[in-house]
């Protein structure tokens, strides 16, 4: 399959610290790539460096077949941008700024529309008001309508869901699938595990490294331990209880239950009694499905400490 | 080409939608000229003066009359003796006291020299200055008077400099050269450094970079605009100078305006250096005020003169564009001089403005650092 | 669990010229509990908030905050809460320990008191060997945590968050909903506004606003059960929009 990013070892240093440490992958035609990691971990960084905005130190990156460092003339025509903050002219009406993008790009609002048209006409009746002025969905519709205008290849969107509110994301999420039909590849960004799945691929990148890059749900699969949710009404107590529990290796809270995985997956019904014990009451136990959280959790386990 | 109109066009439509952007373009200039012009106006008005007159003769009599008679200065109290000098000068109402020396008018008459001693507040070091000059060449003035009527001879001091180009004594001649110089890097460096750091600041740098558009197409796009709106606030400021307050240019128009378009390139230049080393606005406010309009206002010569200045200010002032600008203007508006006695100030802006284009050229980065 | 409303909201409107930011909410907050505080942008969360931490009076009705009433006593309040938000928190430019004395400083703690608390604090954060670094010089999921933890350096009675594990690694995030547990088991109340849906999970009980309106109150297990759907997200997407 052609490749559309093809990055080797790419390494990129801020005076003492290591932003970048050697990080490869490849993004194929027409999907949906994801780089799921907090904040700090290197997501803005790397995504500078796809836009031709940044060099890196170290390592080889193709975008679109071109070279990040000589043919970033070229790269800057086929490129689709979206910065983590919405780069958007507050003090232009909704019009204006999409127009502007499309001037700058040489094209205009006319030519492309139809690539627009789906994720436009939800903000195209309030086309008349400045973009300070929008909610924060509306904003992102907005952005990404800009990022658009001009067909990109490739579309590039730093932390686009950040700050809105769960409908609007959703639709987002909804409106990049809907572009895989007019062959744009797109990479994104999130600190949110949730969206995750909603990717063809993805990486999970902490502190400038990638630990694993592959279809989310492989990566879920990956789990390599039996995964068990405790319940009880005080949760406090109830972590508490099983942090100093003698078979129990591993206890993160999640959501309104407690994710636990047993020394050797041995599970022990004298869970049951050490608890009563340490006076917590009303508990439920029930093995889970792992979910990608769970993975990285385990993943960062396994990398950095 | 297309590209950059578009670009032009938003320009005009950030600055034209923001009404603080309007207030500094054109309500600022305004408000500057006609403050100046009537409130901060040097003018002497009835400021008030004391005579402590040891001679009391037809002679002292006639030069005290002549003082209060200027319409500059109003006679305030007679003292009479020393002692009182200071009480008068320290009740803040007195500005000067005029000593006549004993036996005034025989001397002068005799000797063909009297001593005449003005004592000012220094306190108020401006108003003192100002105080005596007025007085010292009303002195000269009846000096002139005496010789030419009499055979006596020459006595006190030659008259002021300054009003020799500015007989009516106007101090808004003085001030609309200096308001013009100050405005225009006021509005070029402080809005074109505004205007790039707030697309740095609101990331909407970051998409333009990564647009077709080239460095260059994205520095005349900001520069554009302001050089047309800074040259009309150019004529808009001689316009209300010459309605409001009479004020004409005696020299070549077409020369003050061509030097006023260096001008104002020069300062947007400026401001495009400023604004490649500042990463925010508040930076680039910063630098612009503190590093560009603090120094103009007070070393460029246009409250305090260069030349009163201690040697070191003396040398910063060299390096301040305004200084050379203030000369330029003043000679073509008051003097009425041509070219051939501003090419060198003229010269001096070229290399300023070369330099600055080099150095933002050189500093303007094509990707984030 | 003990069932005293530390808030308790009665007939809440609050309207700017026409428009009805808050459209008479009813709602109360136990003790102790930990309250997820959800709605779109723009459906008047930071406005029922406002009025809640005694910064704005009500337009009408009765809202009653630590005891306090929001309306006639908002600096009475204001002694009994702490606030922590993802944005402004601590100052970049002081130390650990010269931000905990600064805000200790502000809620009248005696010298002697913000001492012991701060090492007690810094003890359990195994922060010792940060006490005089920067805060600049912080990776974010320890500012978040010194941060959360100032905020109820006062013991006040109720702390407000805002979006408070925005951003933050997996791992961290986690010991930050710990620290939020301690302290709702401490018996101070948590009241966490949000719109991210897997924070509301760890809740104790969530409320939905929509347009001005409390549209749903209950535990994320019983919200889930009700509109039968498996996330708190799901729930959300179902009702929060009109």
């Amino acid at each position: 399959m052609k490749k559309v990013v093809e990055s080797s070892g790419l390494c990129k240093r801020f005076g003492g610290t290591e932003a970048l440490k050697s990080i490869s992958f490849g993004v194929n035609e027409n999907e949906i790539f994801g780089f799921i990691g907090p904040d700090g971990a290197g997501k803005t960084t790397l995504f500078r460096i796809i836009t031709t905005l940044l060099l890196p130190d170290e390592g080889e990156l193709k975008v679109l077949g071109l070279d990040c460092k000589t043919g970033f003339k070229e790269l800057r025509r086929n490129i689709g941008y979206m910065p983590g903050r919405f780069s958007l002219y507050q003090d232009l009406s909704v019009e204006e700024n999409l127009s502007f993008y499309a001037t700058v790009f040489g094209t205009t609002v006319k030519e492309n529309y139809d690539l627009i048209s789906d994720i436009y006409s939800h903000i195209e009746p309030f086309k008349k008001r400045l973009a300070g002025k929008l909610s924060g969905g509306m904003k992102q519709k907005l952005a990404l309508s800009c990022a658009l205008i001009h067909k990109p290849a490739l579309l590039v969107l730093d932390e686009p869901t950040t700050g809105v509110d769960a409908v609007s994301r959703s639709e987002f999420w909804e409106m990049l699938r809907k572009l895989r039909h007019h062959n744009i590849t797109i990479i994104v960004s999130t600190p949110y595990m949730d969206e995750a799945m909603r990717c063809d691929r993805v990486a999970l990148i902490q502190e400038g490294q990638i630990l694993s890059v592959d279809r989310p749900e492989t990566i879920r699969d990956g789990f390599s331990r039996k995964l068990f949710s405790i319940k009880a009404p005080e949760k406090h107590k109830l972590i508490n209880a099983l942090r100093s529990c003698p078979g129990i290796s591993s206890v993160y809270p999640f959501g309104d239950s407690v994710h636990v995985t047993f020394k050797d997956d041995n599970f022990d019904n004298a869970i049951y009694e050490y608890l009563e014990n340490s006076g917590i009451s009303d508990v439920s136990i029930s093995e889970t499905r792992a979910g990608i959280e769970d993975r990285f959790l385990e993943l960062m386990g396994t990398h950095l400490h | 080409m297309k590209r950059f109109l578009g670009f032009v066009k938003k320009e005009f439509l950030h600055i034209f939608r923001d009404v603080r952007t309007m207030i500094i373009l054109f309500g600022i200039p305004a408000a500057q000229i006609l403050l100046f012009g009537f409130v901060v106006s040097t003018d002497l008005k009835n400021a008030q003066v004391a005579f402590l007159d040891l001679s009391r003769d037809e002679m002292t009599q006639k030069i005290s009359d002549k003082i209060c008679s200027s319409g500059f200065f109003r006679r305030g109290e007679t003292l009479l003796n020393f002692d009182d000098v200071d009480k008068a000068l320290r009740g803040n109402k007195i500005k000067a006291v005029i000593v006549f020396e004993k036996n005034f008018g025989r001397k002068l008459i005799s000797e063909g020299e009297a001593d005449i001693s003005i004592i000012a507040d220094g306190s108020e070091p401006n108003m003192a200055t100002l105080t005596t000059n007025y007085l010292t060449a009303i002195i000269a003035d009846f000096n002139r008077e005496l010789a030419g009527t009499s055979a006596a001879a020459t006595m006190l001091i030659q008259p002021e400099v300054r009003m020799f180009y500015n007989p009516s004594l106007k101090g808004q001649f003085m001030f609309v050269p200096g308001v013009i110089t100050l405005i225009m890097i006021l509005i070029c460096a402080l809005m074109t450094s505004i205007t790039i750091t707030r697309e740095k600041e609101f990331g909407t740098m970051e998409v333009l970079l990564v647009s077709p558009l080239k460095p260059i197409q994205i520095i005349l796009g900001k520069v554009i605009p302001y050089f047309m709106l800074s040259f009309v606030d150019v004529i808009m400021i001689l316009l209300l100078s010459w309605l409001v307050f009479g004020l004409p240019v005696k020299g070549s128009l077409i020369l003050l305006l061509a030097e006023s378009m260096l001008y104002i390139l020069m300062s947007l230049s400026i401001g495009i250096l400023i604004s490649t080393v500042s990463s925010n606005m508040q930076q680039a406010i910063l630098i612009s005020l503190v590093g560009m309009m603090l120094p103009s206002v007070l070393l460029s010569g246009f409250i305090f003169p260069i030349e009163n200045m201690p040697e070191v200010y003396g040398w910063i002032s060299a390096i301040l564009p305004p200084r050379y600008f203030i000369v330029i203007i003043k000679n073509i508006m008051i003097k009425g001089t041509g070219f051939l006695f501003v090419w060198k100030e003229t010269l001096i802006l070229m290399v300023f403005t070369a330099v600055a284009i080099g150095l933002s050229i050189k500093n303007f980065k094509i990707r984030l650092q | 669990m003990t069932k005293n409303a530390i808030i308790s909201v009665k007939n809440l409107v609050k309207k700017f010229g026409n428009f009805t930011a808050n459209d008479n909410l009813n709602f109360e907050v136990h003790e102790g509990e930990i309250f997820g505080f959800l709605g779109a942008n723009g459906a008047g969360k930071t406005t029922a908030v406002r009025i809640l931490s005694g910064l704005s009076a009500p337009t009408s009705g009765e809202v009653i905050v630590a005891g306090f009433n929001a309306r006639k006593q908002p600096e009475q309040i204001k002694k009994n809460i702490g606030y922590m938000c993802q944005k402004f928190s601590l100052y970049e430019d002081l130390t650990v320990k010269e931000n905990i004395m600064l805000y200790g400083g502000i809620y009248g703690m005696n010298k002697k008191l913000i001492r012991e608390r701060t090492d007690s604090l810094l003890k359990r954060l195994n922060f010792e060997e940060y006490g005089d670094r920067l805060i600049l010089d912080l990776p974010l999921g320890l500012k978040q945590k010194l941060a959360f933890s100032v905020a109820v350096l006062h013991q006040p009675k109720i702390v407000f968050l805002d979006e408070p594990t925005g951003g933050v690694d997996p791992v961290t995030r986690r010991q930050f909903w710990e620290m939020i547990y301690e302290t709702a088991a401490g018996g101070i109340t948590v009241f966490v506004t949000t719109h991210y849906m897997d924070e509301a999970e760890y809740c104790d009980r969530v409320s939905i606003m929509s347009e001005g309106k409390i549209v749903a109150l209950d535990t994320p297990a019983e919200l889930k059960k009700q509109y039968n759907v498996g996330s708190v997200e799901e729930v959300f997407i179902k009702i929060a929009r009109p």
